[in-house]
């Protein structure tokens, strides 16, 4: 309960990843412009070794006066956004470069916002949370309206902000009750005040309700989804990326970690809460993705609907609903990466096109494209025996151990649904004639590797999902040692 | 046993065709060429393999045999786990018979993405014959869905006019059927612990409510697949889209899936369940048995009418297998063999004309008997034995089914007669109109008789036929004590629960 070394041994990677921030940081301002392409190189490296930093060598504990919680869990999130910040940064120098708003600040904005999740994800106390919470969203906010001469992603960044704002407000009102009834911030405090018979409190609840909502907004779970469509189609497409994947992992870390920990007394209140967000996340991201054009607002939606299982898997309470969470993470990472990494292949004479319809007669055009995507496709809609049923199943198996037979059935039901639209994506590509002149051919380089890599990850975890399990196993056992 | 793992060998040989396909390259003739090729020689040495099943197979036991057992994903209980009965090996076969068949009948009708098609074929191949011999729940689950992949594309991209309706059709019709039966996969892993089918057989033991929930979630997806009156309206539009060779595998195999369910999983782990649901059954197998009959006089596409009439004969299976006794369910395996070479045969016998004249209208015809003598007598032959004339294989599938079902009970059993009458009348109704009458059109005076590639399709499917239809016990001596067996099983437990039930 020191600040002695051993806080400092427990944060090192993220006093690393914020030290090689500022370094390059200052690089980039001395040297101007020219300083893009190494900043943004340099940038993803550092993620990357980041994420090597947490597990070589692996030490778990609490520090500085138990703000900060290292454990298996929190580590594999880590590397998962991590991961998909680093991807996301390497994916992202051909689209600004032709949007003429390729600039260093672009690179070391996502390594900050990195690095709040990276704290939110360790946060062990309601402050040390929402500091977190806010380093990642403000550099968010930023990054969205990156293109800054372009109107919608000025607008994307700025309802994100305003929406985004509410919800930190919402946070931080709920986060307010539940000191004043628990009597601290601290995760144990709560936690201890609650098994001592807070937890019967009406203020302790209502706190719940507003932290939950605030929440929500972040992993973008229904109700508190409205600004996803809008944000993931203006943002510049490798900013989608990013929020489709780093920030959810996080949010989705950080609600579990907050539930499961200090709340987890409150489990029969938080679950009814949970199972309702669940089923109409998964409800709205099947219906309402079906007559969408726009395959980033595809995307958001079927972001939307992913959020639900993983909720569903929250909601089971269990070890087994924990490892489903990490599991389903892991490949909805895996997916999406490859996902991205075609749509910002798609262009049309050095255009980006971005509508589902302009993906028509790619089988033909660049067969191995069409095959990556046919496979992250099925995938995505669970269709065994590709690596998305996986995810599906294990979160299921746990819902149904935890007897959550209603869920379970809508769930089922509305993965037939949003598999339509998946479906209809690989109807344009392989059975759909091209209207207009076919897609360029992108040289090998960035895009290609990553969704070249990701349909083979996904191959692999279809045929061998045991080690993702174990690795899901392990993380959980932080929650349930 | 034999020390190889036989099983897995059938399953994943073809894979490896599908790999050699998607990796030749050249000038396109050379790589169509070389792409049929492999596909042919894969499927055909997949075949000449999966026959050795047969010869090695222990016709005395009731066991699963060549059994092949590893851990797959231990943290939720998912073996591999491969293995055949009596009820499976002939279904076996009966995939790898198919597979070379189609893929010869495509020889010239598939000109555009060949190398695709046959991936596609390839693929479909290791999923049918993984689903049959697989003895756990989840893998099982995973090739029964994994089917819809390769089935998808097959009639979405080589099918006809209304291609991406029916194939949307098919996938989201079968996709909503199993993912209930997912669920039920999965509420047993919750109670037994495993997805192992041979302990999950014997250690699950549910209250009634618990097994009518779960026997109406594996209905769910098994009556999609059979196709059952009324969750049938996917299968007429499937076949008519699809190319021909899709029709023979969706026919042939695919619709098998369900029956072969049936007795693989609903009534083996929940007896008092299918005994609870049988009439519901037998009522809607006589309904789809009538009611696809009369639908099927009035068609006028001739791909449609063979559709209906699959729905038909379907209709029998079903029953013969919830009637559970020796020969209704004999009865039904056999017939789902023979619909499975007949339907594929008669599917087979519109692609020929199709072929020539780009044209399933039966208005569009008449009078072929006078060009194409052969190809006469081989559409009389699968005609005929579809209607089931003694001596071929039709006949006794369907009078097995219907002397099980009259000692079990009589009505079904006159009801369902019924349907082989009007079986008859459209069947030979379709035939005297395309192969019969004056040969009065135009289009049809310069029609060409079946080539040789096309008498190589239909003679093993010819003999096969004669041979079932003469000499059925080299297939029902196999399937006897399986079937014993699991009608031994059905009887014990349901009387353990009459007991049970007695008991104060």
């Amino acid at each position: 309960m020191t600040l002695g070394l051993e806080s400092w041994t427990l944060a090192r990677p993220e006093i690393f990843l914020a030290a090689a921030t500022l370094l390059l940081l200052v690089y980039g301002v001395v040297r101007g412009e020219v300083a893009t392409p190494f900043v943004s190189v340099a940038t993803s490296a550092v993620l990357l070794i980041t994420a090597v930093l947490i597990f070589a060598p692996y030490r778990e504990g609490t520090a500085f006066a138990s703000l900060f919680l290292v454990d298996r869990l929190t580590a594999t999130m880590k590397a998962l956004v991590l991961i998909g910040s680093s991807v996301a940064v390497l994916m992202s120098r051909t689209y600004f470069e032709q949007a003429k708003a390729w600039r260093f600040e672009y690179p070391l904005l996502v390594a900050l916002a990195t690095l709040g999740m990276m704290l939110m994800i360790s946060a062990n106390d309601l402050m040390a949370l929402y500091v977190g919470l806010e380093l990642q969203s403000l550099a968010l906010y930023v990054i969205a309206a990156f293109q800054r001469d372009n109107l919608r992603s000025t607008e994307a960044g700025v309802k994100y902000f305003v929406l985004g704002s509410v919800a930190s407000g919402m946070l931080l009102f709920g986060a307010s009750l539940i000191y004043g009834f628990c009597g601290g911030t601290a995760f144990v405090q709560i936690s201890r005040a609650l098994l001592d018979g807070r937890a019967a409190e009406f203020g302790v609840i209502v706190g719940l309700v507003f932290v939950v909502a605030g929440l929500a907004f972040k992993v973008s779970a229904v109700p508190f989804h409205m600004w996803t469509p809008d944000v993931y189609e203006g943002a510049p497409t490798p900013v989608t990326a990013l929020f489709a994947v780093a920030p959810k992992i996080a949010a989705v870390s950080l609600l579990v970690s907050v539930l499961m920990g200090p709340f987890k007394p409150l489990f029969l209140q938080w679950q009814q809460i949970i199972i309702v967000a669940a089923v109409l996340s998964m409800a709205l991201g099947a219906f309402a993705a079906l007559r969408q054009q726009n395959i980033k607002r595809l995307m958001a939606y079927s972001s939307i609907g992913n959020v639900g299982y993983v909720l569903l898997g929250l909601a089971s309470g269990s070890e087994k609903g924990i490892q489903a969470i990490v599991f389903y993470l892991a490949i909805y990472l895996v997916m999406t990466l490859g996902v991205f990494a075609t749509i910002l292949m798609m262009r049309r004479r050095g255009v980006m096109v971005e509508n589902v319809s302009d993906l028509a007669g790619l089988a033909k055009s660049q067969p191995m494209m069409a095959f990556a995507m046919l496979l992250f496709m099925f995938s995505l809609a669970g269709i065994p025996p590709l690596a998305g049923f996986w995810g599906k199943l294990y979160i299921f198996i746990a819902a149904v151990e935890a007897q959550l037979f209603v869920p379970a059935v809508l769930g089922v039901l509305a993965s037939v649904v949003a598999s339509y639209y998946y479906l209809r994506i690989v109807k344009v590509m392989y059975f759909d004639e091209a209207a207009e002149a076919a897609l360029d051919r992108t040289p090998f380089g960035v895009h290609r590797a990553v969704a070249l890599i990701a349909a083979v990850l996904v191959a692999v975890f279809s045929l061998v999902p045991q080690p993702l399990s174990l690795i899901a196993a392990a993380a959980a056992k932080g929650l349930f040692p | 046993m034999s020390s190889w793992p036989i099983l897995s060998l059938v399953t994943f040989l073809p894979l490896a065709g599908a790999v050699f396909c998607l990796v030749v390259n050249g000038p396109k003739e050379a790589v169509d060429r070389n792409c049929r090729s492999a596909a042919l020689l894969t499927s055909l040495a997949t075949f000449l393999i999966s026959l050795v099943l047969w010869l090695k197979f222990d016709v005395a036991k009731a066991d699963f045999q060549f059994e092949e057992k590893l851990d797959w994903v231990p943290a939720l209980g998912i073996g591999y786990h491969m293995g055949i009965d009596g009820i499976s090996l002939f279904f076996v076969l009966l995939s790898t018979l198919l597979t070379p068949i189609c893929i010869l009948a495509s020889w010239e009708a598939v000109q555009t993405r060949v190398k695709e098609y046959m991936v596609a074929f390839l693929v479909l191949e290791t999923f049918m014959v993984g689903m049959f011999c697989a003895l756990d729940l989840a893998l099982f689950y995973i090739f029964f869905e994994g089917v819809l992949i390769p089935m998808f594309l097959i009639i979405g991209v080589w099918g006809g006019k209304r291609r991406v309706y029916a194939a949307f059709k098919f996938f989201l019709y079968t996709l909503l059927g199993s993912v209930l039966m997912l669920l039920a996969i999965i509420a047993i892993y919750w109670q037994v612990g495993t997805t192992d089918l041979p302990t999950a057989m014997e250690k699950l033991n549910l209250p009634f409510t618990w097994q009518c929930w779960l026997w109406l979630a594996f209905f769910a997806s098994f009556a999609v697949k059979v196709p059952m009156w009324p969750v049938h309206t996917w299968l007429p539009d499937a076949h008519v889209e699809a190319p021909t060779a899709g029709s023979v595998i969706l026919a042939g195999v695919l619709l098998k899936m369900g029956g072969y369910g049936f007795l693989r999983f609903s009534i083996p782990l929940l007896p008092e369940a299918s005994q609870y649901f049988s009439p519901l059954i037998f009522g809607l197998s006589i309904v789809a048995i009538i009611y696809t009959s009369l639908v099927a006089l009035v068609q006028e596409d001739m791909k449609k009418l063979i559709a209906y009439s699959s729905i038909a004969h379907m209709g029998f299976v079903t029953i013969g297998a919830f009637v559970m006794n020796m020969q209704a369910v004999q009865g039904s395996l056999f017939l789902m063999l023979s619909h499975g070479v007949v339907s594929a045969a008669l599917f087979l016998c519109v692609g020929v004309v199709y072929d020539r004249m780009h044209t399933r209208e039966i208005a569009a015809y008449g009078g072929l008997v006078h060009r194409m003598p052969r190809y006469a007598f081989t559409f009389l032959f699968f005609t005929l034995a579809s209607v089931g004339l003694p001596g071929l294989s039709g006949f006794v599938g369907e009078f097995l089914v219907l002397i099980g079902t009259f000692k079990a009970n009589t009505w079904v059993a006159f009801l369902a007669t019924t349907g082989i009458i009007l079986g008859a009348a459209y069947a030979l109704w379709l035939y005297r109109k395309i192969i019969f009458g004056e040969l009065t059109k135009d289009s049809l005076k310069g029609i060409l008789d079946m080539n040789r590639r096309e008498i190589a399709i239909f003679l093993p499917l010819v003999l096969i036929t004669l041979w079932m239809g003469v000499y059925p016990s080299s297939f029902l001596d196999p399937m006897a004590p399986a079937v014993d067996r699991l009608i031994g099983d059905y009887q014990a437990a349901l009387k353990l629960a009459r007991t049970a039930a007695l008991a104060p």
